[in-house]
């Protein structure tokens, strides 16, 4: 994974023009599918996601059902085409992986208590992959969820940072994520700063962990705050179109 | 599995009896139809199609390889189709089911017999290294008419993909352009899908006239207003009539939406 | 209606809210419906309107899947007939339960099938929701029956509300001048009956409610709406 490729210049510049602490750019949008209950389209830096929400709804089979509480089901899938090497369709370990770790994040804010018996379907399609996948995915399925009217604790939010040429900066893209030093995707209800998905793979002093960390999570507030702009945009633009 | 409600059928099919439609359209009218091209930068071709609340996005990537030893020249076409979950309550995950593999083939046999790729310009050197085209449909929305939708987005995606000659310049031999160029393509087949409910032929089905329709039939037709391909679904039957009557209107609605797309690609 | 209605206070500010947004402190205030407290703060747990009603601050919700409540209304739609009951979709995360014995019939053992099938539509009302949510309905009311004729139509469940208004105010001005008969089912399920231009009418109502339910003066817009272009009022 190591190469001699500048990844940022001595003043701080990254290939695409990024300073360290910078976001790629971000847009989202709520409740853009008719049939799913709730949806949202996110577009982060080149990856392109779709989520859709069904639920809650009986879960079956019905040995996956829990008495006392609804089950988060969220399946992570990348489209064949969403890569530079078609991707064969059909989940491989990777996107297992994923899945669970992002049913797992999302499970924490849920409310299921209120659901005995029923699961809640979070589909994740990434239609354009640029590093950073399961960041943007698990921040769009947190806006479908809401647009579902699933109700939760808050609303969890993802970012990475990671370190490249030995300098700790925000939000991976392509080349970083393929040459950098290292990788750090978390999720976080930035409410209560609780950390609902760690990942990490690469090489980092203790210190450099903890200025990644903090550097994350305050990417994670900048998006939490587009994820809210996003769904307050869809329900009061009428509120606005309507009032004489 | 969804149940329609007896009263909704017996509305639709009501309403049917009067000419009307529960959306207002007439019988051969088709609904909103809107195509974007170039939505997916990692794909070497790409297009979102939604007809109404329909939605299918198709994604075009390229390889190179062996062609099959049994047609040593000529590249080779692939197309998958995928029902996912997000599009439906009904789509589960999982390998695809006989409708996504029954679509995947419809709309592989129009792009291939209708030669709108023409699979010979496809070959680098013969019978050794030609262009693999894979199209991948992924639906977005489920609201019914996935052949046309996806057929649409299939011939939107192929007319704006660019052949990645650059990226597999190592492997090309001399004298092949190596500068990427557009996928040459001819005049489009546009596929056209009706229904049948009761005696009624009803163009372009909303979900709630699919559900309850005895049978389908989709008709691929040609500039020159030839028959491309036909594919005939569900469990109920058209008399030779009916057929007729879905030809002209897979002609009429052809003309226009084939209008569409032009207006896109070109 | 039961205890636990809230009524829009037409006054009050449409503020819009989302989950884990701060609304109140206790003892100041107390959780309604639609919050959550922790450390003593009241947060809100759902996408919903604001309405504080005597210190009670609730949240009443904008989307979501119909959460059933004995008493409700709704109109369910048979999924399958078995030997001494029948299971019916009633448009919430479970299906619901009727029991031969909930039905005003008197049904031979295992003649469910004659009297309602796969299909069929009902109005009918939430008699039990036990603590896994295991939902039974009755139709043992002489305002309970089978639907016949008409369309139905299904709507966000979260604003039935707005669709009946203050004091049934909405559906009375829809009814007059659509002149249809309208059953509005609490589960998000409308059964309309009258001509087509009526029910095509209360289609377009429906779709503008709940495009603009976050909204004031709705019922003043959707008359007016209605006053356009309709014939004689009843």
């Amino acid at each position: 994974m190591k190469s001699n490729i500048e990844l940022i210049t001595s003043e701080g510049k990254r290939l695409d023009g990024r300073g360290p602490e910078d976001l790629r750019k971000i847009r989202i949008e709520a409740g853009v599918l008719h049939r799913a209950d709730g949806s949202c389209s996110l577009e982060w830096g080149g990856n392109k996601v779709l989520a859709a929400v069904y639920g809650p709804r009986e879960a079956v089979p019905r040995h996956t059902q829990n008495p006392l509480r609804a089950i988060v089901q969220a399946r992570y899938n990348m489209a064949a085409f969403s890569v530079e090497d078609r991707k064969r369709p059909g989940p491989d370990r990777r996107s297992v992986e994923i899945s669970k770790v992002i049913s797992e994040a999302l499970e924490r804010v849920v409310l299921t208590d209120q659901f005995p018996r029923a699961s809640i379907d979070v589909n994740i399609e990434v239609l354009d992959a640029e590093a950073g996948t399961r960041c943007a995915g698990l921040t769009a399925a947190a806006v479908a969820l809401i647009d579902a009217g699933i109700p939760m604790r808050d609303i969890p939010v993802a970012c990475a940072a990671g370190k490249i040429n030995g300098v700790v900066v925000l939000d991976l893209g392509k080349e970083e994520d393929n040459f950098g030093d290292a990788d750090l995707p978390i999720a976080i209800s930035p409410r209560t700063g609780e950390v609902l998905l760690l990942q990490m793979d690469g090489h980092l002093t203790y210190d450099e962990f903890n200025q990644a960390f903090d550097l994350a999570v305050k990417g994670c507030l900048t998006v939490s705050e587009l994820q809210k702009k996003a769904i307050m945009q869809k329900y009061q633009a009428v509120a606005a179109e309507v009032q004489e | 599995m969804t149940i329609v409600p007896i009263i909704k059928r017996d509305y639709i099919t009501k309403l049917a009896e009067e000419g009307k439609r529960i959306d207002g359209r007439s019988f051969d009218e088709y609904r909103k139809i809107e195509i974007e091209t170039k939505i997916v930068n990692k794909a070497e071709g790409s297009a979102r199609v939604k007809i109404g609340n329909t939605q299918v996005l198709v994604g075009i990537k390229m390889d190179i390889g062996e062609p099959f030893p049994d047609s040593p020249n000529i590249g080779v076409l692939s197309t998958a189709a995928e029902l996912i979950p997000l599009a439906s309550p009904d789509f589960e995950s999982g390998p695809p089911r006989e409708d996504a593999i029954e679509l995947a083939r419809v709309v592989d046999r129009g792009v291939r017999e209708s030669q709108v790729v023409d699979v010979e310009k496809l070959v680098i050197t013969p019978g050794e290294l030609v262009w693999l085209v894979f199209i991948d449909i992924h639906i977005l929305d489920y609201d019914g008419n996935l052949f046309d939708a996806a057929s649409l987005g299939a011939l939107a995606a192929l007319s704006t993909t660019i052949v990645p000659a650059k990226r597999f310049e190592a492997q090309l031999p001399e004298g092949y352009p190596k500068e990427d160029y557009p996928l040459p393509m001819s005049e489009p087949p546009i596929s056209c899908t009706a229904v049948k409910i009761k005696d009624f032929v009803l163009f372009d089905p909303c979900f709630d006239e699919e559900v309850i329709a005895d049978v389908r039939l989709t008709v691929a037709t040609d500039h020159q207003g030839d028959i491309r391909a036909m594919q005939k679904g569900l469990s109920g039957s058209f008399s030779k009539e009916e057929i007729q009557k879905v030809i002209k209107g897979a002609l009429d609605n052809g003309k226009e939406i084939r209008e569409k797309l032009k207006a896109v690609t070109s | 209606m039961n205890g636990r209605v809230i009524d829009f206070m037409p006054s009050e500010g449409r503020q819009v809210v989302i989950p884990g947004q701060i609304l109140g402190e206790i003892p100041a205030f107390k959780a309604g419906r639609g919050t959550f407290i922790e450390n003593k703060k009241i947060y809100s747990e759902v996408l919903g309107i604001l309405n504080i009603q005597e210190n009670f601050i609730h949240v009443i919700p904008l989307r979501g899947r119909y959460d059933p409540e004995v008493g409700d209304f709704v109109i369910g739609v048979v999924l399958e007939a078995s030997t001494s009951n029948w299971m019916v979709d009633i448009n919430a995360p479970y299906p619901a339960l009727l029991h031969v014995n909930e039905v005003p019939w008197e049904i031979e053992f295992a003649d469910t099938e004659k009297y309602l099938n796969t299909g069929d539509t009902i109005l009918a009302k939430v008699l039990s929701v036990d603590e896994s949510k295991k939902l039974q309905i009755t139709l043992n009311d002489r305002n309970l029956f089978k639907l016949k004729g008409g369309h139905l139509l299904e709507f966000e469940p979260s604003i039935y509300r707005r669709i009946i208004g203050k004091k049934f105010s909405m559906i009375e001005i829809i009814q007059k001048y659509t002149r249809c008969r309208i059953k509005v089912g609490k589960n998000g399920r409308i059964w309309i009956d009258g001509d087509p231009d009526g029910i095509e009418k209360v289609l377009q109502v429906i779709s503008k409610i709940e495009n603009e339910a976050a909204t004031f003066g709705l019922t003043d817009r959707i008359e007016q709406f209605l006053r356009k272009d309709a014939k004689d009022v009843r």
